[in-house]
């Protein structure tokens, strides 16, 4: 018995603070939220279970297929923008920019929206597409005559999905250089020296390379995006009448608005098995049982 | 396919020459090695070659057409990296058969030739491995066969048997040698290890900071260095080397002096000079004219014969003995050469004094002097 003390006692005064903050931080609100799911929590925080309720109000919710197909609108295109772009971004500086002082101030550039504060950066955006005629794009509209737009107003959507796009590509594009530039310099060489274009080269050669890293900002991004919602909340707050709103979104208006907390959780359970269900999509798809499997050497 | 460099430099910094006016003319279907120390400027001279950097001044001639601006795809040539370069998420067929692909070789014949040259190299079991699954002497067989598959007219070989152990480099030798001569392809080959240069180059090229020093078969390269870098650099265990002065004819060690050969050398008087021994060509005893007495230092036996290390005016000398040969450390040895078989070399330019060598030819060294 002491023997078995003695050979706790150290890792157990190392690792307890930890393991008490990530139960209390981490494990604690999944669970809270799994059971809230279930409640009729509301701002006076008295509750009572109210079995599926929440659920069938959610799905009965007249608003929900427009919020549904909303959150797959937003999640797919701004992965995509997110994913490819800074993809593009990535093979431009490191493939096709050979010089590395121009590189890195490209990327640099590339990295700013990520260091100013989401206010700024949606600040910027409400700037530049405001309907009066002192927005940006609608005060270069009138010197060429033209009428001002509202486009946040017409095109909500399109908005926070290039907001979110433009912002989530440097992400991509970090990965993917630092994965492109770990390939050895002779592989080029020889693609070079076997006549492959470039074309073939990215095909043949970068791609494979970077398949794992390729994989991690796929998923990384699109769990992030299916939660994220706060350019939406800052840029349209969901509307106009809902046109932009997301899962997550409605989840944070229905807790924190109508401080229904119980219908919040159910949302958010929700939108945590939408999340599983992908990563285990996105793992069959890339294959990750294949990569990490072991060679065979004789 | 002839290959020219004429006056080629290379500088990366603007500062120093990695390759500086290098010249060298290698004729088809010879295999030539460039034999350096690591940073001598091989891999650039190479990579030049291949296309892959660009001469900063100079000129290479493919057949005598000039191909500087030419890309590395259109010099017709097939390489073998030191890493062997392999994609590694392709398997051994594709990676064999990926030149061909670029070529838009149709499919059946490409994958058949792809299959011929993997045969060629002894790899037909493996071409579904993928690289990873390979050994580092298979690795290298892939490699060889992806440069040789699209028929190149000169194959560059940038030390491919550096990562190999021993007894697989010697097997890689004779298989590099069979397929040269095979293929009758024009070939360069890099390497540091000399033993790999004089067994399959039929000229070497050794190099010395970006440049040249001496340029010719092995056998030459062995029997007439043309200074005391190549003497040095060429034959195991070294070359002896020791400090002199010429005295009216006769080479003067310590207090020692020895006639010399003046039909041989430039014999100058009061010239420091450097005396160069292989340790093959001394015989034990004073059977020979050139007479030393020594004391030994270490007996190191090699199987088939010995080496003596014995101390002579305060240096160390090599020699061989046979397998038999039995001494105390510390007694005294006798031994000697024949003056035919020696070589002297200018101290402070460290040129060969040989009546015959290219004296005062600028593509040497000027400093290659004992270092």
């Amino acid at each position: 018995m002491k023997t078995v003390i003695n050979k706790w006692k150290l890792p157990a005064v190392m690792l307890g603070p930890f393991l008490i903050l990530i139960f209390l931080f981490f494990f604690v609100p999944v669970i809270l939220t799994g059971i809230l799911a279930f409640t009729n929590m509301d701002s006076a925080m008295n509750w009572e279970f109210n079995r599926l309720l929440n659920f069938e109000k959610l799905f009965s919710d007249p608003d929900i297929s427009l919020i549904l197909r909303n959150t797959l609108l937003y999640v797919l295109f701004t992965l995509c923008i997110n994913v490819f772009f800074g993809l593009t971004l990535a093979l431009l500086t490191t493939y096709f920019m050979k010089k590395e002082q121009f590189s890195l101030l490209f990327r640099t550039i590339w990295m700013l929206p990520r260091m100013t504060p989401p206010v700024i950066y949606a600040l910027l955006w409400i700037w530049f597409f405001d309907p009066s005629e002192y927005g940006l794009l609608n005060g270069i509209r009138s010197l060429f005559g033209l009428p001002p737009v509202n486009i946040i107003g017409t095109e909500p959507m399109l908005i926070i999905i290039l907001a979110n796009g433009v912002i989530g590509a440097s992400f991509g594009m970090i990965i993917f250089s630092s994965a492109i530039k770990s390939i050895p310099e002779d592989l080029f060489y020889a693609a070079n020296i076997d006549g492959a274009p470039h074309w073939s080269i990215i095909k043949d050669i970068i791609m494979p390379a970077i398949r794992w890293p390729f994989m991690f900002v796929t998923l990384w991004q699109l769990l992030s995006l299916l939660t994220s919602y706060e350019y939406i909340l800052l840029i349209t707050n969901g509307g106009p009448l809902n046109e932009s709103e997301v899962l997550a979104l409605y989840s944070y208006h229905k807790a924190f608005q109508s401080f229904e907390f119980g219908y919040g959780a159910a949302i958010s359970l929700v939108l945590v098995v939408i999340a599983l269900v992908c990563t285990l999509i996105l793992w069959k798809l890339f294959k990750v049982k294949d990569m990490i499997g072991p060679s065979r050497i004789d | 396919m002839k290959v020219e460099l004429q006056n080629i430099t290379k500088s990366f910094d603007k500062k120093t020459n990695t390759i500086d006016n290098m010249n060298l003319t290698i004729e088809d279907g010879e295999f030539v090695a460039l034999l350096g120390p690591s940073g001598c400027g091989k891999t650039t001279t190479m990579l030049m070659i291949a296309g892959i950097y660009k001469p900063n001044e100079g000129a290479i001639y493919f057949d005598g057409e000039k191909v500087n601006d030419l890309e590395p795809k259109d010099r017709e040539i097939g390489m073998v990296f030191q890493s062997y370069a392999l994609y590694p998420h392709m398997t051994v067929l594709n990676n064999i058969a990926f030149p061909l692909k670029q070529q838009k070789v149709p499919k059946k014949e490409r994958l058949e030739r792809a299959k011929e040259a993997a045969e060629m190299v002894q790899l037909g079991h493996l071409l579904n491995r993928k690289p990873s699954e390979l050994s580092g002497g298979q690795q290298q067989r892939v490699a060889l066969a992806r440069a040789i598959v699209k028929r190149p007219k000169l194959l560059l070989l940038d030390e491919p048997m550096s990562n190999l152990d021993a007894s697989l480099r010697i097997e890689m030798r004779a298989e590099i040698s069979r397929l040269q001569k095979k293929l009758g392809i024009t070939t360069i080959l890099i390497t540091h290890d000399q033993e790999e240069a004089m067994t399959l180059a039929d000229r070497i090229a050794l190099m010395k900071d970006g440049r040249i020093v001496q340029f010719d078969t092995p056998m030459n390269l062995y029997n007439e260095p043309d200074n005391v870098y190549v003497a040095k650099f060429i034959g195991t265990p070294p070359m002896n080397l020791v400090e002199g002065k010429i005295m009216y004819n006769k080479l003067q060690i310590d207090k020692q002096t020895y006639p010399m050969d003046k039909s041989r050398f430039h014999l100058e008087h009061g010239k420091e000079v450097i005396l160069g021994m292989r340790p093959y060509d001394i015989q034990l005893g004073w059977t020979e004219e050139i007479r030393f007495l020594g004391k030994i230092e270490l007996l190191e036996s090699i199987g088939h014969s010995k080496i003596i290390h014995a101390n002579v005016f305060g240096k160390r000398l090599q020699l061989f003995a046979k397998q038999d040969f039995q001494a105390e450390i510390g007694a005294e040895v006798r031994f000697s050469v024949q003056p035919a078989a020696i070589h002297l070399f200018d101290k402070k330019t460290g040129k060969s004094l040989r009546k015959a060598a290219p004296y005062g030819d600028e593509m040497f060294v000027k400093d290659a002097a004992l270092q």
